[in-house]
């Protein structure tokens, strides 16, 4: 079977060592983590938790279960589907010449993206959207010449409120 | 009212109904001891904290109270990580303290300083560090309240030196609330009433049973139903005694070293009603050829265990015990108790199995390691409380003595602790004087933690150590034997020691026997001796535990006798 991707959003106690035991569960097991955001949500005691993982399904199920396990873990989704938002960010420092620096911004301009800082040599690019922009975007720029490059993996809310 | 660290610890633990201890002082608990004396709670001093942790949790799986143990920071701390492994791993409510260096200091590599909650993360159900002396007393209630809750386990809390000595608030008896941790014990009605529907069409049924039911404490409403639906019942290792082990319906153990009847039942089976368990690779053998015809129900209080190695027809989360009493009542309203014809033919296929390949060894002229199991047996009526070293002694013993009450066999199962038997067997006597307690051990595992003699002896706790003495690391020279042409690889102990002057040393009882007729009388000499005591069996040195299914084979193809 498949291995999908999925992206699981759990809701956890915000205190130390709750991150290592969410790491050391997939390390420990051996399941893959693509990406993992983790920040505080209104409720100052609580977090949120957002992972990336590839797994079949029986995988999947325990996956969830594992977390769900964990004392601090509090409510768990996977929000992989069309009805959750996905979104990541990224911000790209490009090689920026004479030769190429309309080009980068119209692509900037056609992305929607920004240019956050200028150098004589480079510009660093952010930008906002689904995994699939921000492919598009870093293979249009892959030829000017990506120098570094950090995105921040997937973060995701179900489409509804509360 | 405000308290000191130390104070609070003992007012929680008198909450908690803790009376019993296993631990060893050292600097960064100096101040909890220097409390403890003031209280009514029995401490006991071990050895080595391995053994703190083993007798705590041979005192909880006989006594089916939480088991505590007490240690000091840095190696006190590690010496504690292989204990509570194997109670993470058989699922046994302990809850270990652990000293720490003062708060100020942690992070600094501070003498005797771990980071003992990161190193146990893995093999705890849940651990703490207390940072603020106010955090304290919920902490050790929440400690307590996941250990022996849901599907029970160790819980470690770490005791920074300074919260000991300052002073907080302190409340009683609060009770905990976790939001994010509620274990589920009711099973779903709709799914048990689908396994009896399953069990009145089911032409080979077959119970399988492990530590779960012990520790949900439904052997009886077990055996109940067993015995009025007619199913035959095999068990795991951590599932023997559940079942009464002398019961017709009794097949034995299943697995690697499980009985041909038992393997053979679950080969033809239709219907397997598993409870309690979570099979393990040594019950199930080459995973997609177990109970190859049968549809699986799979009852268990931990999600985890379910759908995890085998794919299940009916998955049921919740607690064995309430399970057991749904199904019963369910069983009465369906007349289950009108065993369909074709049952009693399975259970003359069953008898059959038995009586053509029973547990059968081979006599000479040397001490058979079964025969000692036997007449052990015998001696003490079924009725000692076993704990088992592992290896080859813990197989033989689980096939030997017949167990037909929970909680009298105590054993590692899951992460299989050679050094486990000897504590565990001083936790378990602790938990019951007037009981006879017996070891039964090989003589390399014995050698693991002998240095409880000397604890067991300082408290006057008579424990009976049985040593299948075979000069090798038997179970591995076993397969080095079946698998590896007889390459003997590192496994031949020859130097002794005299295990009989050693436990003379110790001030314990010693005796030996080399030859069969012996036996009984050294075992009778062993049992009755007033006070602690070693027997050294000197046993066919190359005898294997039959069956045999190898790794990773199919659990019908087993190597017989
Ligand atoms: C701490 C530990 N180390 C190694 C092993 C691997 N092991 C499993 S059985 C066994 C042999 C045990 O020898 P002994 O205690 O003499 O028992 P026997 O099999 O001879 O009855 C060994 C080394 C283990 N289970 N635990
Ligand atoms: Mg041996």
């Amino acid at each position: 079977m498949m291995n999908e991707k999925h992206v699981i959003s759990m809701l956890v106690d915000n205190e130390p060592g709750v991150l290592s035991r969410v790491a050391g569960l997939f390390s420990g097991r051996g399941y893959n983590i693509e990406s993992l955001c983790v920040a505080e949500t209104i409720d100052p005691d609580v977090s949120r938790i957002t992972l990336v993982t590839r797994a079949d399904p029986p995988i999947l199920e325990q996956i969830e279960k594992q977390l769900n396990k964990l004392i601090n873990v509090n409510k768990l989704r996977d929000l992989s589907g069309p009805e959750s938002v996905q979104r990541e960010m990224a911000m790209i420092c490009v090689q920026a010449r004479a030769n190429n620096r309309a080009e980068i911004l119209r692509i900037v301009d056609i992305f929607r993206c920004k240019v956050v800082d200028v150098g004589i040599e480079h510009y660093i690019i952010e930008v906002t959207g689904d995994e699939g922009k921000l492919m598009a975007l870093i293979n249009l720029l892959k030829p000017m010449g990506i120098k570094k490059i950090a995105r921040t993996g997937v973060i995701a809310l179900k489409r509804e409120p509360g | 009212m405000k308290l000191t660290g130390a104070e609070i610890l003992m007012k929680v633990l008198h909450e908690e109904s803790v009376d019993t201890i296993f631990g060893f002082p050292g600097g960064a608990v100096i101040d909890i001891y220097d409390e403890l004396v003031n209280t009514e709670i029995n401490h006991y001093l071990v050895r080595h904290e391995q053994g703190a942790v083993h007798a705590a949790d041979g005192y909880a799986r006989a006594s089916g109270k939480v088991g505590v143990c007490l240690v000091t920071s840095g190696p006190g701390a590690t010496n504690t990580v292989t204990g509570i492994a194997t109670a993470y791993m058989d699922s046994i409510p302990l809850v270990i303290f652990t000293g720490q260096v003062p708060t100020h200091l942690i992070g600094n590599d501070a003498f005797q300083e771990v980071d003992i909650v990161g190193i146990s993360r893995p093999c705890t159900k849940h651990n703490y560090l207390v940072k603020r002396a106010s955090d304290l007393a919920r902490i050790i209630r929440e400690a307590f309240y996941i250990a022996r809750s849901g599907r029970p386990g160790p819980v470690l809390v770490d005791l920074p030196k300074d919260i000991m000595i300052t002073k907080a608030t302190y409340q009683t008896a609060v009770k905990p609330k976790i939001k994010s941790y509620r274990p589920h014990y009711e099973p779903n009605k709709r799914q048990l009433g689908k396994v009896i529907d399953l069990i009145k069409k089911a032409k080979r049924p077959v119970l399988f049973i492990g530590g779960g039911v012990i520790l949900s404490k439904s052997s009886k409403d077990l055996t109940e139903f067993a015995r009025r639906s007619q199913i035959p019942v095999t068990a795991s290792l951590m599932g023997m005694g559940a079942f009464p082990g002398t019961d017709p319906l009794w097949l034995g153990m299943l697995g690697m070293h499980g009985t041909y009847r038992a393997n053979m039942a679950i080969g033809a089976s239709d219907l397997l009603i598993s409870m309690g368990v979570r099979f393990d690779d040594r019950v199930t053998g080459k995973l997609d050829t177990f109970a190859p015809k049968a549809k699986i129900v799979h009852i268990d209080i931990d999600p985890t265990s379910i759908q995890k190695n085998i794919p299940v027809t009916i998955p049921i989360v919740g607690d064995c015990l309430h399970a057991l009493k749904s199904l019963n009542e369910m069983a009465e309203k369906n007349n289950l108790g009108d065993v369909p014809r074709s049952r009693k033919s399975w259970l003359s296929q069953i008898d059959e199995w038995r009586s053509t390949r029973p547990l059968a060894y081979k006599t000479t002229k040397a001490i058979k390691p079964q025969f000692v199991i036997e007449k052990l047996y015998e001696l003490t009526e079924g009725k000692a409380i076993i704990t088992t070293e592992v290896g080859q002694n813990q197989m033989w013993a689980a096939q030997y003595y017949h167990f037909d009450k929970p909680d009298h066999f105590i054993t590692s199962g899951g992460l299989g602790t050679m050094g486990f038997g000897l504590p565990a067997a001083i936790g378990a006597q602790v938990a019951h004087p007037d009981q006879t307690v017996v070891d039964i051990a090989g003589d390399g595992s014995i050698q693991m933690n002998i240095q409880e003699m000397a604890t067991a002896m300082q408290y006057c706790l008579p424990v009976k150590v049985v040593i299948l003495n075979n000069q090798y690391l038997g179970m591995v020279r076993q397969w080095q034997e079946l698998f590896y042409e007889k390459r003997y690889a590192c496994t031949c102990m020859k130097s002794g020691p005299d295990f009989v002057k050693l436990a003379k040393a110790y001030g314990a009882g010693g005796f030996r026997a080399t030859r069969p007729d012996q036996v009984v009388d050294v075992l009778k000499k062993g049992l009755s001796y007033d006070g602690a005591a070693i027997m050294d069996f000197r046993v066919e040195k190359e005898e294997s535990v039959y069956p045999m299914v190898p790794a990773g084979a199919p659990i019908t193809e087993m190597l017989l006798v």
